[in-house]
C-alpha cells in the first residue's frame, strides 16, 4: 500500500468509527422505547392474540380452542352484538357531531374581535376537565327528577321530561352530548391553528373573483382544511371506539339500562375483570383493534380522493 | 366574514357607510354568538361549584339560584375528612409527578436519538413507533394484568408510572419534531467546541426545547391525574386508590349526596383548571403542532 492513499483510508477509519459510534450512541438514547416497546407493547400485543386463541379463564384449566372465542363472540353473544352496535351509534353520530361543532367554535373564534382569548378559554377549559369528575357533573345535571335539566322542561311546560341516562331511548344521545362539551378542546384548537395556516391571499383572490363568504368557505377554507379534518376524523373516531370512563361512571360499570350504555369497552373489561374470561376479553380487543386498523385505513386510502395538501 | 366590511375604501360614500353598517352588525352578531356559546361550554363548571356550596335548602330551588346564600365552604372541608381522600391524593400525586419525570425525560432522550442520530433500524423502529399510537390500551391490557400478576405489581403503584419511563410514540414524535425545527449548526458547532452527543443532547438541544417538554409535562399530568381504567384494573384495596378512582367509588357510598360529591369533583379539577391557567401557552401550542405536522 502506497503512502498517498493513507489519508484517505484514515479518513475513511475515523469516519467508520465515528459512525459506529453515532449507531451505538443512537441505540443507548433510544433504549428506553425499545425496552417500553418491547416490554408494555409488543410483547402484551402478541401475547393477547395468543391469549384469544385460548380459554383462559381466572380459577378454570386452560385449553388451546383456536378461534373458538371469536365463534362464541358473533354466534352466542347478544350482549357482544349489542355492545358493538352501541358504539357503532356512538361513533357514527358522535363523531361528526363533534367535529362540526368544533369547527364551527374554531370557525366563530378565528374572527378578529376583541377579546377573542377570554372566550377561547372559557370554550376550551370544560375539555380539560375530562373524567369522573364531569360524568359525575352530567349525572347530576341530568338527574331525572332533582337534575337542573329536567327542573328547566318542567318549568317550560313538559310535563314528563325523559329520564335520560335512565331511558333506554335516551341514554345514549345523553351520552354524546356530554362528550360534545368538550368538543372546544384539542380538536378546536387544531382546527383554529389550520384556519390561521391559510394564506389570506386565497381569500383575496376569491373575493376578486367574486366569491362570497358561503362560497369561500367552502372553495377555500374546507380544501385548505382538509388534511386537518382527517387528522381530527381518524383520531376522534379511534377516541369514540375506546369510550369507557364516562359510561363506567354513569352506569355504574352495569351500563343499563337493558344495556344500551355497554359500550364495547366496557363490555370488554366486564368480561375481562368481572367474569375472568381473560381469552375471551383478548378475542374482543383484537377484534377492536382490527376494527379500528381497517377504519383507519380505509380513510386513509379514501383521503386521496379528498384531502388536498398544498405543500405538494 | 368579518374581513369583508374592511375592504372598499375608495368607493363612493353612500356604499361605504352602507359596507360599514353591515360591518358593525356582524360584530354585534359575533359577540353575541361568542358570549352566549361560551357561557353555554362555561356554565356546567359553575353549576358543579356552586351546588358544592349550597345549603340543602336551596339545592331545589325555581328558579335554580346561582349565588347562595350562605354559601357553605366547610362542605369541602368535612367531605374530605369523611372518606380517605388525604390518602388518595397522596397516591395520586406520587403516580402524577414520577410519570412525568419518566416520560419527559424518556421521550427527550428517544426523540434525540430519532431527530439527531444515524443509525441501523432506526426508520423501521420509527414506523414502528408511529404505529403502535393506533394500539388500543384495550389491547394491552390483559396480557399488562397478567404480566404485572406474575412479578407482584398488582395492587402496587408501579404498574401505574413505571411504564412511562419507558417513553410513548406520541411523546416521542413530539419531541423529534421539535429537535428537527433546530438547526443542525448547532450540533456542528457544539462538536467543534468538543462536545458528544450527551452533551449536545444535554447541554445545547435540551435547554432549547423548554416548550416541548413543558407541553409534554403537563399533557402527562392531565392524563395521568384524571386515568381511571388503568388505576380501576391494576389496584385492589382502597388504601391504594387514585382521586379519580376514589371519587368513583365515594358516589357509589353517598348516592344523593350532590353536595359533597360536586364538592370532592371540583377539588378534583381544580389543579387541572389552575395548571391550564397558568400554562396556556403550552396547551395550545402544543396541541396545534402536532395536529398539523401529524
Amino acid at each position: 500500500m502506497g503512502l498517498r492513499q493513507s489519508p484517505a483510508m484514515l479518513q475513511e477509519h475515523f469516519l467508520s468509527r465515528s459512525r459506529r459510534h453515532e449507531s451505538l450512541m443512537g441505540w443507548l438514547f433510544a433504549t428506553p422505547w425499545v425496552l417500553g416497546l418491547l416490554l408494555f407493547n409488543l410483547f402484551p400485543f402478541v401475547y393477547s392474540f395468543g391469549l384469544s386463541l385460548t380459554s383462559f379463564r381466572i380459577g378454570y384449566p386452560t385449553e388451546f380452542i383456536w378461534f373458538g372465542n371469536y365463534v362464541e363472540m358473533f354466534t352466542d353473544d347478544p350482549v357482544f352484538g349489542k355492545s358493538f352496535g352501541n358504539t357503532a351509534y356512538f361513533v357514527a353520530l358522535g363523531v361528526p357531531l363533534g367535529l362540526v361543532t368544533s369547527l364551527l367554535l374554531a370557525l366563530l373564534l378565528n374572527q378578529k374581535v376583541v377579546g377573542v382569548p377570554l372566550f377561547r378559554t372559557m370554550v376550551f377549559v370544560p375539555s380539560i376537565v375530562a373524567g369522573v369528575a364531569v360524568a359525575l357533573l352530567w349525572l347530576w345535571i341530568l338527574d331525572p327528577n332533582i337534575g337542573l335539566v329536567n327542573h328547566l322542561l318542567r318549568e317550560i311546560g313538559i310535563r314528563s321530561p325523559p329520564l335520560w341516562l335512565q331511558d333506554e331511548d335516551w341514554a345514549k344521545p345523553a351520552l354524546i352530548v356530554m362528550t360534545l362539551t368538550g368538543a372546544g378542546g384539542a380538536t378546536m384548537v387544531i382546527f383554529l391553528a389550520g384556519l390561521q395556516n391559510i394564506p389570506t391571499e386565497l381569500y383575496d383572490a376569491a373575493r376578486i373573483d367574486g366569491a362570497n363568504s358561503l362560497r369561500q368557505f367552502f372553495f377555500v377554507t374546507i380544501p385548505m382544511l382538509s388534511p386537518v379534518i382527517l387528522f381530527n376524523t381518524i383520531t376522534g373516531i379511534i377516541g369514540a371506539f375506546q369510550v369507557f370512563t364516562l359510561a363506567y361512571v354513569a352506569t355504574g360499570g352495569l351500563g343499563g339500562p337493558n344495556n344500551s350504555t355497554m359500550f364495547y369497552a366496557l363490555y370488554l373489561y366486564n368480561i375481562s375483570f368481572w367474569w375472568g374470561r381473560f381469552g375471551l376479553g383478548a378475542a374482543m380487543a383484537w377484534f377492536m383493534f382490527v376494527v379500528i386498523m381497517v377504519f383507519t385505513m380505509a380513510q386513509l386510502a379514501l383521503s386521496k380522493r379528498w384531502v388536498f395538501y398544498a405543500g405538494e | 366574514m368579518a374581513t369583508t366590511a374592511t375592504q372598499p375604501r375608495t368607493l363612493g360614500t353612500g356604499r361605504r357607510s352602507r359596507i360599514h353598517w353591515i360591518g358593525i352588525i356582524h360584530k354585534i352578531f359575533v359577540y353575541v354568538l361568542l358570549v352566549s356559546i361560551s357561557l353555554f361550554f362555561f356554565f356546567p363548571l359553575l353549576w358543579m361549584m356552586t351546588t358544592a356550596i349550597k345549603p340543602t335548602s336551596q339545592m331545589f330551588q325555581i328558579p335554580p339560584i346561582w349565588i347562595p346564600k350562605p354559601p357553605q365552604w366547610d362542605v369541602f372541608h368535612t367531605t374530605w375528612n369523611r372518606t380517605n381522600f388525604n390518602v388518595y391524593l397522596g397516591n395520586t400525586l406520587l403516580i402524577t409527578i414520577l410519570s412525568m419525570i419518566g416520560r419527559v425525560g424518556s421521550c427527550a432522550l428517544v426523540g434525540f436519538s430519532f431527530a439527531r442520530l444515524r443509525w441501523p433500524g432506526k426508520n423501521v423502529l420509527f414506523l414502528i413507533t408511529l404505529s403502535t399510537m393506533m394500539l388500543p390500551f384495550q389491547v394491552l391490557m390483559i396480557p399488562q394484568f397478567l404480566i404485572f400478576k406474575e412479578i407482584g405489581w398488582i395492587n402496587t403503584h408501579y404498574p401505574l408510572w413505571v411504564p412511562a419511563f419507558g417513553g410513548a410514540a406520541f411523546y416521542i414524535f413530539l419531541m423529534r419534531q421539535y429537535f428537527m425545527t433546530m438547526p443542525r449548526e448547532l450540533d456542528d458547532a457544539a462538536k467543534i467546541d468538543g462536545c458528544g452527543w450527551l452533551g449536545i443532547f444535554w447541554r445545547i438541544l435540551l435547554p432549547l426545547s423548554h416548550p416541548a417538554l413543558a407541553t409534554i409535562a403537563i399533557f402527562t399530568f392531565m392524563s395521568q391525574w384524571n386515568s381511571f381504567l388503568e388505576p380501576l384494573i391494576f389496584l385492589s384495596s382502597s388504601k391504594k386508590y387514585t382521586l379519580a378512582l376514589g371519587l368513583a367509588m365515594f358516589r357509589d357510598q353517598f348516592d344523593v349526596d350532590w353536595n359533597a360529591i360536586m364538592a370532592m369533583s371540583f377539588l378534583m379539577v381544580l389543579p387541572c383548571l389552575t395548571i391550564f391557567f397558568l400554562a396556556q401557552k403550552y396547551f395550545i401550542q402544543g396541541i396545534s403542532t402536532t395536529g398539523l405536522k401529524g
